[in-house]
């Protein structure tokens, strides 16, 4: 990756972060999660997803399923960073005059189907793969799950049907911020070895730093390449395999006063601490939070 | 007295009580500490939590299980029906933020089709506290008994100090000549403001807090029924399935009753989200929007 890319997205991130911390102020909203998929999000949108600009439904488009539903804010600020979204529009966040809530709603131009109950949008995503496939198209597919979301019975499901219909033009993507709602993965239910897993459903896994811009272009290099979507009409037992990257992330990334904390799950935040958040990011004073830790939703 | 001091305190005096949870922790956080190796969190899972339920059951334990509402009921319908329903199970299922209570977190999150479907299933039990105060009223009935049951917590305080709970019956709170408002679940605090608001108006308003739609309280509908010239049904719950229907059934086994019947409900679509105050304005369920809509709904004086 050259560095004048790299420098551009790294500021686009930086923005997007600005939009969460924004929408985390008067109702809050799940700001751990959102932090921890900003760079994916980002990247996936500048340099994997190609949209037909004039038009959001053009069939041959390639398609991001946000199935983590719950990180609408990074969701929503890179749509912002994107042009895909006017940026006013984010300060309409719970306000029934708009479809900005805590999860994600088609009437948001860009968002592919709504989401929220999780373990979903594997299985929705694959039906679009599949038609993808059918139809010899080589769209490209992807389809981002939370950590917590893979005890969700229906993503294995998936894998072991996408897998026998060879839906290699597919992409797992897994936010492994290392957390449930308000507890560690592997405290409750581990996952680990979580790439062992994968591979043995059958998929071809990689596994990197979520937030590292040149190893999500490497993890994504094959998915870019035209010559390696396969867009035949064979499918059933055809081998193709669907592609797993776990990107390891931190909860609450780029906010040390939160980052990582089993606490910091939903937050909503005063003014007053959205100021010094800002700050913080920025790389200044660490700011003094005094809200109500541990929220539950 | 809360839920959660409610709920370990009566495990604590019931080994055969398990609390289990699909990793929705909001109501049960102290539960781990106190109740050790009889607590479960079963991950993200909803169906494997109700079938592990079912199999505790099926050794003589009462497994108290959590999940929103939605994926409760929803994601696990089926295993309720087939594992708890028809093996008529006694697992107790709590079900969080139904109704409005889901306020800013969209459709998905939406359980206003669960009375519906939670009643359709056989010796399923149906209950709907008006808060918390009603709430600790009627769960220690609830699992005490041997049946499969289905609430819908609601944890909000609320202003009015309820009756001790009575299987089966609801809480009649007024009798009105006018008008009576049927009611359930977290809804009851702004009937009873819009009572306050008709009674200035000059009308006779009764008002019953329904608390348990399944076993329903035939007699308190009739009741109602053949002494107010309106019935109200107000409810967070689409029109189908939920109090308006049942009120529609009660009449018609009632053929001698002929009452008007105003169903507040939400029709044919899931609400807009957004803080729950202005989701009860925008969809008309602020006591002064209620108390508006009975008004001039033209059924209020019909004879």
């Amino acid at each position: 990756m050259t560095n004048t890319l790299s420098d551009t997205l790294k500021a686009t991130a930086l923005r997007v972060r600005e939009h969460i911390i924004r929408m985390a102020e008067g109702g809050g909203c799940f700001i751990g999660a959102s932090l921890s998929c900003v760079e994916i999000m980002v990247y996936l949108y500048a340099q994997v997803i190609r949209r037909n600009g004039d038009d959001p439904q053009d069939p041959d488009r390639d398609y991001l399923f946000l199935s983590k539903g719950h990180d609408v804010p990074a969701l929503y600020g890179t749509f912002a960073e994107m042009g895909f979204l006017e940026p006013e529009r984010l300060s309409n966040h719970l306000s029934t005059r708009d479809h900005i809530y805590w999860h994600p709603n088609r009437k948001i131009p860009g968002v592919e189907f709504h989401s929220g109950s999780l373990g979903h949008l594997p299985a929705v995503a694959a039906g679009v793969a599949l038609d993808c496939k059918l139809r010899g198209s080589r769209n490209r597919v992807v389809v981002i799950t939370g950590d917590g979301e893979l005890n969700e019975g229906s993503v294995w499901e998936t894998l072991l049907v996408a897998n026998a219909y060879g839906l290699d033009n597919l992409t797992l993507l897994v936010d492994r911020n290392q957390f449930q709602a308000n507890i560690r993965t592997e405290e409750l239910v581990p996952l680990e070895p979580l790439a062992d897993k994968f591979r043995a459903f059958g998929c071809v896994v990689q596994r990197i730093d979520g937030h590292d811009f040149g190893q999500l272009e490497q993890a994504f290099d094959e998915v870019v390449r035209p010559q390696k979507i396969s867009g035949t009409g064979t499918i059933h037992g055809s081998g193709g395999k669907v592609r797993i990257v776990i990107a390891d992330t931190v909860r609450g990334k780029g906010l040390p006063s939160i980052e990582a904390k089993a606490d910091r799950w939903f937050c909503s935040f005063t003014a007053n601490e959205v100021a010094q958040l800002l700050e913080e990011l920025h790389g200044n004073k660490e700011a003094a939070i005094e809200s109500e830790t541990l929220v539950v939703r | 007295m809360t839920y959660e001091e409610l709920l370990i305190q009566t495990a604590l005096k019931d080994e055969r009580i398990i609390v289990m949870t699909a990793e929705n922790r909001a109501l049960v956080r102290n539960a781990p500490r106190q109740l050790g190796n009889r607590f479960i969190d079963t991950g993200i899972t909803e169906q494997t939590m109700v079938g592990m339920a079912a199999g505790l059951a099926l050794r003589g334990r009462i497994p108290i299980v959590h999940a929103l509402a939605p994926f409760l009921t929803m994601r696990a319908f089926e295993f309720i029906r087939t594992d708890v329903g028809i093996g008529h199970l006694p697992v107790k299922l709590s079900g969080y933020i139904p109704g409005f209570l889901s306020d800013g977190n969209g459709p998905t999150h939406q359980s206003i089709e669960d009375v519906a479907i939670m009643r359709g299933i056989p010796g399923m039990e149906v209950y709907c506290p008006a808060d918390e105060d009603d709430l600790v009223r009627i769960l220690p009935a609830v699992w005490a008994s041997t049946a499969p049951a289905y609430v819908r917590i609601n944890h909000k305080k609320g202003s009015y100090e309820h009756a001790p709970f009575v299987p089966g019956k609801a809480e009649v709170i007024a009798r009105g000549k006018d008008v009576t408002l049927l009611v359930y679940g977290f809804l009851f605090e702004n009937a009873l403001q819009a009572k306050g608001l008709l009674e200035k108006e000059g009308l006779s308003v009764g008002l019953v807090n329904m608390r348990s739609l399944k076993p329903v309280d035939e007699d308190a509908i009739a009741e109602a029924a053949s002494g107010s010239g309106l019935l109200v049904t107000i409810e967070d719950h689409l029109r189908t399935g939920g109090l308006y229907s049942i009120v529609a059934e009660v009449l018609l086994r009632h053929r001698e009753l002929s009452a008007e019947v105003l169903p507040l409900a939400l029709e044919e679509r899931w609400f807009r989200p957004g803080v729950l105050g202005e989701v009860l304005e925008t969809e008309g369920f602020t006591a002064a929007k209620i108390a508006e809509r009975i008004k001039n709904s033209n059924l209020l004086y019909a004879e």
